[in-house]
């Protein structure tokens, strides 16, 4: 089971899960996502450690989607 | 120019559009903007030292005067050492539920060692190729490649309600995601030998930086 999370201030939020077989659950992890997107987040893949992937669109066989807020420099 | 960045086929940091007059950060933008700082370092030191020497030469009841100037010249670059110092300070220690959380996903973030390490400093290591990074809550420190320089960089995440560990992931996804997009939208802080930084660090984040340096040392610089 694949999730969709968003860092927020309770630590993280699952926002959807989906299997990469069923595409309703694919099809709405992916408007949940577009969702955060409108709201300024931005969405990111762990690719293994060290390698981390920015990501527009929901990649289906993605174990874990994270969103995150921008940074920026202090 | 920051906003035109493309590395390798991969997604440049969206953030980079925020910082589009600067040059993206290269190994070379590096090299030259740390021959800057040492050239700062030096233009804050020399003159003030060399004045402190003619008032002794032209007349010794100067000396007091040229003392006080030797300790200006040693008190500036150790304030621009401590600013770099600063970025990787613990902000607040919390343990309460959101930051076990956090810690969770972070944990999940890195590797068994990185995560040992974490646990001891607060910090996480992550080698890069432009060399060692130790990320903090809000900042960072680079190691360069042989550890003769170390670059701090104030960088944060735009969230103020988040979770101390939920920002050290923010930094760490976006380094993973696009390691030069991450320095150019960062600020540097300072730039200089481990050494003048590592005297102004606390024990736990001194022994994270020396760890950081071995590691750089085994990097081609």
């Amino acid at each position: 089971m694949s999730r969709l999370i968003r860092m927020d201030e309770t630590g993280h939020s699952t926002l959807a899960e989906w299997t990469a077989h069923d595409a309703a659950s694919v099809e709405a992890a992916a408007a949940a996502l577009r969702e955060e997107l409108d709201q300024g987040y931005f969405a990111v893949v762990s690719r293994g450690e060290g390698h981390a992937e920015q990501v527009r669109e929901l990649p289906p066989d993605a174990p874990l989607v994270i969103l995150r807020r921008p940074i920026a420099g202090g | 120019m920051a906003a035109e960045a493309a590395v390798g086929g991969r997604q440049p940091l969206p953030e980079l559009g925020s910082v589009y007059w600067r040059p993206v950060v290269s190994d070379r933008t590096l090299r030259r903007s740390g021959r800057l700082w040492t050239l700062s370092a030096a233009a804050h030191t020399i003159p003030l030292l060399a004045a402190a020497v003619g008032l002794a030469v032209l007349n010794p009841i100067t000396i007091p005067v040229g003392l006080i100037l030797i300790v200006h010249a040693w008190v500036i670059p150790e304030l621009y050492a401590a600013r770099g110092a600063g970025v990787v300070r613990r902000r607040r220690s919390i343990t309460s539920g959101p930051e076990l959380v956090a810690l969770g996903l972070l944990g999940d973030l890195v590797a068994h060692d990185a995560r040992a390490f974490l646990g001891r400093s607060g910090l996480v290591i992550e080698r890069g190729k432009l060399g060692v990074w130790l990320v903090a809550e809000a900042g960072a420190l680079l190691v360069r490649p042989g550890a003769r320089r170390v670059n701090c960089y104030c960088v944060r995440t735009t969230d103020p309600d988040l979770p101390p560990a939920d920002r050290i992931s923010h930094l760490l996804l976006a380094l993973r995601a696009d390691e030069t997009g991450f320095a150019t939208v960062a600020n540097m802080a300072f730039s200089g030998a481990p050494w003048r930084l590592r005297r102004r660090l606390p024990p736990e984040r001194r022994e994270a930086l020396a760890v950081a340096v071995r590691e750089a040392r085994t990097l081609r610089s």
